[in-house]
């Protein structure tokens, strides 16, 4: 029964009750709904924007390059006059970019978050968290600028047998791309270990399990959905990280083994970041180019962060 | 012999029985195993270890930029324009400038689309429905992609294509508004969701309608948990470059920029630029406009942590 009808109903027998509804249309309130929905949608018109402005440039891409030698081909020289666009020297570029940043992030972010959930006092906890926090926002330009001019020639005295050639090096991009994310994985693999309840700690302890086997058997593998969440986070964000790889990593398109640390390799955003710096006319395949990587970039983050968010989702189902 | 005396009365009988118990219990429970104990400091040592490795990481970022930019914090990195010839006198002018043009821009986009977006999905959203919790999947999402994507999306879409201004500091503004959105809407989400719902039913109960009650409770209460979201997202759009790189802040400005009209550059952008010179005279200049930029984050960092713990105090 609708207040409308409890209205009617209280009129028809006499009944003084007031009705229930509004004195007036209100039209200013719903108004004021549609241009609050209206701000709501501009995401939805953000994401449809990103898909178009990839889409179509990447299909007259498509129409001169067959799929299969993009996807494929080893060799990458689109910006040359004798142009050749096999996509997988900048592909791996990226992945060891990634390989050498989770490398550095899973251990030192995830043994962070596990102190800072299991063993840190309240006032350490305190202190610790905003301090990530400064390391994350951290302007990535400025953590380029370190890699290449503070952990590049430190690396080099402490390592001087490793093959050094210029100054670029996709380790160290990769580990200072590993630094950067630290912070993430922490904090989401802290958020998901004090998702755990209390309850299986006591339990484990009551057992007479040591502090470090309550950490390492019971709360960590009882928030491992958030944790892999973590790690896939922190992956994507190494992916599509621009600048430091542009400062540190050079700008060399070459097809090298991912576990490859000194040389000088280009990855899939450095590739965008040099190419539409140069004012490159629109309609040309160089300037089509641009826009191929950049789709495949977005969908390889995309399936990473729908992974993450439906794990994230997980861990917060099953304990909250 | 019977009726002979205990030797001990019955007080100091119990005190013994339980001593005698917990000196047993504490035997058996608390022994710790010396593999234990030693297994147990380790690891603790390299928890230690790890967070040690985060901190010193960025103090080694600090300290490397104050002592490699150092030599040349002074006036003209202020007031001199940037230039290839006399690197010893160039400055940051128009980058400074440029940043001030684009984060204006920004903030008054993401304040009004971020707090509304925001609003909807906290206050009006029927979660049932699957519209609201696709826009809800979205804003996730739209917090993952990569900045140089908004970049691509900047050129396609804003620099040409519909919306068309031109390589301009607008446009930039446009651009990086997009990318930190996301990051508003979700704090501001967050902000929202803390104000407890006896609130909001108060006010309706006294006959306020929706609107009256989003805007004289729910809003004031939620302001302060909204803007540390707002310094946070303006904080990413002052140090972030590569979406920029793509919508035209390259360009050696020389001439101070304006909003709607000719090129334009960023601090970051421009600290990129001196950063790709051999010479380490521009490795000093680099480094330098480095300090400026972390001051200023640094500051805004510290606000927002500061009114976010001040906040929390006050409502619990």
């Amino acid at each position: 029964m609708s207040a409308r009808d409890i209205a009617a109903f209280g009129s028809r027998t006499g009944d003084p009750r007031p009705r229930l509804e509004a004195a007036s249309p209100r039209y200013g309130e719903k108004l004021i709904f549609v241009l609050l929905a209206l701000c709501a949608l501009i995401s939805v018109f953000t994401t449809t924007a990103i898909v178009i402005s990839l889409i179509v440039p990447t299909i007259g891409f498509f129409g001169e390059i067959p799929f299969a030698d993009f996807l494929f081909g080893t060799d990458w020289a689109p910006t040359f006059a004798d142009a050749t666009f096999g996509v997988l020297p900048i592909v791996v570029g990226t992945l060891t970019v990634t390989f050498w940043a989770l490398l550095v992030a899973i251990p030192v972010g995830l043994l962070t978050a596990i102190y800072l959930a299991e063993y840190a006092p309240a006032r350490v906890r305190r202190t610790i968290k905003p301090v990530l926090e400064v390391l994350e926002g951290m302007p990535t330009v400025a953590i380029g600028l370190f890699a290449l001019y503070f952990v590049r020639p430190l690396l080099e005295d402490v390592f001087p047998f490793f093959p050094w050639g210029g100054p670029f090096s996709v380790g160290v991009a990769g580990i200072a791309v590993g630094l950067m994310i630290v912070p993430l994985v922490s904090s989401v693999s802290d958020d998901a270990m004090r998702a755990v309840p209390a309850g299986l700690r006591e339990g484990a302890y009551a057992l007479g399990a040591t502090k470090m086997k309550v950490a390492a058997r019971v709360v960590l593998p009882a928030a491992i959905s958030g944790i892999v969440a973590a790690v896939v986070l922190a992956a994507s964000r190494a992916i599509g990280e621009t600048m430091v790889v542009l400062i540190a990593a050079g700008a060399t398109p070459q097809l090298l083994a991912p576990w490859e640390f000194t040389d000088s390799i280009q990855t899939m955003t450095a590739f965008i970041g040099t190419t539409a710096t140069g004012d490159i006319a629109t309609g040309t395949i160089t300037y089509d180019t641009i826009f191929a990587v950049g789709a495949l970039l977005f969908v390889m983050t995309l399936v990473m962060n729908m992974l993450a968010i439906r794990l994230v989702r997980r861990f917060r189902e099953a304990y909250e | 012999v019977t009726g002979a005396r205990d030797p001990l009365p019955g007080a100091a009988r119990t005190r013994l029985a339980v001593a005698g118990a917990r000196a047993g219990t504490a035997s058996v429970l608390g022994r710790t195993n010396r593999a234990d104990r030693v297994r147990e400091l380790a690891f603790l040592t390299l928890l230690v270890i790890a967070v040690s490795f985060a901190l010193a990481g960025l103090a080694a970022l600090l300290v490397w930029a104050l002592a490699k930019g150092a030599p040349r914090l002074n006036v003209d990195l202020f007031t001199q324009g940037p230039s290839s010839l006399s690197p010893e006198t160039a400055g940051y002018r128009t980058a400074i400038l440029g940043t001030v043009y684009v984060i204006g821009g920004v903030v008054l986009l993401i304040v009004p689309i971020g707090v509304g977006a925001a609003l909807y999905l906290e206050e009006y959203a029927d979660k049932s429905r699957w519209w609201n919790r696709f826009i809800e999947l979205n804003v996730q999402n739209l917090a993952g992609v990569p900045s140089i994507v908004y970049g691509i999306l900047g050129l396609a879409f804003i620099v040409r294509g519909p919306i068309d201004l031109g390589f301009v500091a607008a446009a930039g503004s446009a651009t990086l508004a997009l990318l930190v959105l996301p990051t508003v809407i979700l704090a501001s989400r967050e902000a929202i969701r803390a104000v407890p719902p006896s609130i909001r039913d108060g006010a309706l109960a006294l006959g306020a309608t929706q609107w009256q009650t989003i805007r004289r409770q729910v809003l004031p209460t939620a302001i302060p948990g909204i803007l540390t979201g707002v310094i946070l997202a303006v904080a990413r759009a002052i140090g972030e470059a590569a979406p920029l790189l793509l919508v035209g802040a390259v360009t050696f400005v020389t001439v101070d920029p304006s909003f709607f009209e000719g090129g334009f550059t960023t601090l970051p952008v421009q600290i990129f630029n001196y950063s790709g010179r051999p010479q380490e005279v521009f490795q000093v200049l680099a480094a330098a406009g480095v300090i400026v930029m972390l001051v200023v984050l640094l500051a805004m960092n510290s606000f927002a942590i500061w009114l976010r713990n001040h906040y929390e105090k006050k409502l619990s």
